[in-house]
């Protein structure tokens, strides 16, 4: 009776779904995170997987502790507790820039742009764990620091065109409004070409229409790159249309995991959005 | 042409190549102060050890001769060969590049998330402690320094500017390298920051650490990087400056005449610390040429800091620094 909503789960085998995408086996699993910042514990003993090429996403109250988890994930927190596992291995505590030349790619709520660059370089920025060039071929710019710098431009390019922000390709960040700097922090995370793609709130202070541009280029990256994605949203409809599979957080714990109707109909999720008090 | 027009146009060219040389001790500031937030106060310290190592290398003296000798009774001081300057000055890059990676590995690194003062105070602290180390392994004399670099009056602009005015122009052939050098350094490095990874890794960092974390970079590697092409600025500052004067501790000051170019140009901006240069180079001369003889000269010495000031009051970010908006 549950296979219909809920394919069987084998941690090396993967399943179809309805729409026709390919989901693999668990690429990345948690195991018990437990979070504290001096005495507040942000997440509390949480667990659970992310399957390849799954939208995977997070939802919750706020300061539920949804943001930290995906710090988690991308190594801005080490968790006092728990293992991260990747691709099979057990991670040891790693800086940021680490997690992201392991294939993880990120957005951030608030936006971290280089402002003062413009959408092209910002693109570029994402490229450089695809450039190899040695410091003395970077220095003269010679043989492989050329051919590569052509390469990745190229690359950079494609994604540009793929999020169809070729009209500001010059333009300074800085410059730009709320909605496409957004985008073209979505285009820097693509540009690497990351295994799991991590946003944190895509469509925070989007209007509709602005929304639903982002929503298809998720869908987009899903289906044409075969991304894994883990994002966070606050949107309900956003988030059980888009995503397989739906971990749901109130005060630092797990209180949901499964697919979207399944979590819909969760009476401790409709508690918590529904504010019933925690006595 | 009236006379003194003519000497003001000497007075200028010659202020000009003077301000490139206050540009390169600046652009050495911005590269790190961009990078890290961190304003060096040593890298006029550093640009006298850069020199103080390349004439070391160049003629062949042991380093820490004396507390060698002091420690062991010997008597040594040389090695007894010269080395050619173009290899001195790449092994001082060596040297200048292991001095980046030292501070960042012992200071800064444990330094990272504090505030700007405390980063100001180390650099303080790292200034004096490099000047210690400058003499415990070259010693405190006075060098010579000679890479190679054309001495004396330029004969061609003498002759040609003789024909023309009547009037013989007085411009040495070492402020004519010296510019040329710099306005390559300059060129490379501006080249160097727009077209290569570690460039684009550099820009990031100076603009947001998260994102540039998020991205894969390691600002700890930028970090060493930003400080070594200080160092290497530095060298050629140093080289400059100690061709000119002789490599001894005032060379070290010219640190001094780099912050009102700074106040000028932005502590930001590449351009900034070109175009401050060269207004202060300029300005100062003219000053000390049209004024300075009815106040008594050596205007020179303060006229710098009074022209930095005014800017102060009335652009406080500099004619090129990121632009102060506050919100309410």
């Amino acid at each position: 009776m549950n296979e219909a909503i809920h394919p069987p789960i084998d941690p090396n085998e993967g399943y179809v779904t309805e729409d026709g995408r390919r989901i693999g086996g668990v690429v990345m699993e948690m195991k018990h995170i437990t979070l504290r910042f001096g005495g507040v514990e942000a997440i509390k003993d949480i667990s659970f997987d992310i399957r390849e090429g799954e939208i995977r996403a997070i939802i919750g109250p706020n300061g539920a502790g949804k943001s930290s988890m995906l710090n988690v994930i991308s190594g801005f927190y080490n968790p006092q507790e728990g293992e991260v596992w990747y691709k099979g291995q057990i991670r040891k505590p790693m800086k940021p820039f680490q997690v992201a030349r392991q294939g993880i790619a990120r957005t951030f709520q608030n936006i971290a742009l280089f402002e003062g660059m413009s959408v092209l370089d910002n693109v570029m920025t994402g490229r450089l764990n695809h450039m190899k060039a040695s410091f003395l071929d970077q220095g003269f710019w010679w043989g492989k620091a050329q051919r590569e710098e052509v390469e990745n431009r190229e690359k950079a390019e494609q994604i540009i065109d793929f999020l169809e922000i070729q009209a500001i390709r010059k333009t300074p960040v800085g410059r730009l409004p709320y909605g496409l700097k957004k985008r073209v922090e979505l285009a820097r995370a693509l540009a690497a070409e990351p295994q799991i793609l991590l946003l944190d709130e895509p469509m925070a202070g989007m209007n509709v229409e602005e929304k639903e541009d982002m929503s298809r280029f998720i869908l987009d990256v899903n289906d044409e790159f075969g991304t894994t994605i883990v994002l966070i949203e606050h949107d309900m409809g956003v988030v059980m249309d888009l995503s397989d599979r739906v971990v749901v957080m109130d005060y630092g714990k797990k209180i949901g995991d499964g697919t979207p109707d399944e979590v819909r109909n969760n009476q401790e999720v409709i508690d918590a959005y529904l504010g019933v008090s925690h006595d | 042409m009236p006379d003194q027009l003519i000497w003001a146009m000497e007075v200028t060219l010659n202020g000009l190549m003077t301000g490139v040389m206050y540009a390169l001790v600046a652009l050495g500031f911005v590269l790190i102060f961009k990078a890290s937030g961190i304003f060096n106060y040593a890298q006029g310290v550093m640009a006298l050890f850069a020199a103080m190592t390349l004439v070391g290398i160049q003629e062949g003296r042991i380093p820490f001769a004396h507390l060698i000798n002091e420690i062991f009774g010997t008597e040594i001081h040389h090695f007894g060969w010269h080395v050619p300057a173009l290899l001195a000055i790449l092994l001082t890059v060596v040297v200048m590049i292991g001095f980046a990676w030292a501070v960042q590995r012992f200071i800064f690194k444990h330094l990272v998330g504090q505030e700007p003062i405390i980063l100001f105070m180390a650099t303080i602290g790292l200034a004096y402690f490099l000047e210690g180390v400058s003499d415990l392994m070259w010693g405190s004399e006075i060098r010579t320094l000679d890479v190679g670099l054309p001495q004396g009056i330029n004969g061609w602009i003498d002759n040609t500017t003789f024909d023309v005015f009547g009037y013989g122009f007085f411009i040495d052939n070492l402020d004519i390298s010296a510019s040329i050098v710099a306005a390559i350094l300059v060129a490379g490095l501006i080249l160097y920051s727009q077209y290569t990874k570690n460039g684009r890794a550099m820009r990031a960092v100076a603009d947001d650490h998260q994102a540039a974390l998020s991205v894969g970079i390691s600002l700890n590697y930028v970090w060493v990087l930003v400080w070594s092409l200080a160092g290497i600025v530095a060298l050629v500052a140093g080289i400059m400056w100690g061709s000119k004067s002789g490599v001894q501790f005032s060379l070290s000051l010219i640190a001094l005449k780099a912050l009102p170019v700074l106040m000028l140009g932005g502590f930001t901006s590449i351009p900034g610390a070109i175009v401050g240069g060269l207004i202060i180079g300029v300005g100062e001369a003219l000053f000390e040429f049209a004024i300075g003889p009815m106040i008594g000269g050596a205007t020179e010495n303060w006229f710098a800091y009074v022209l930095a000031l005014v800017f102060l009051v009335f652009r406080p970010q500099g004619l090129f620094g990121e632009k102060i908006i506050e919100r309410v």
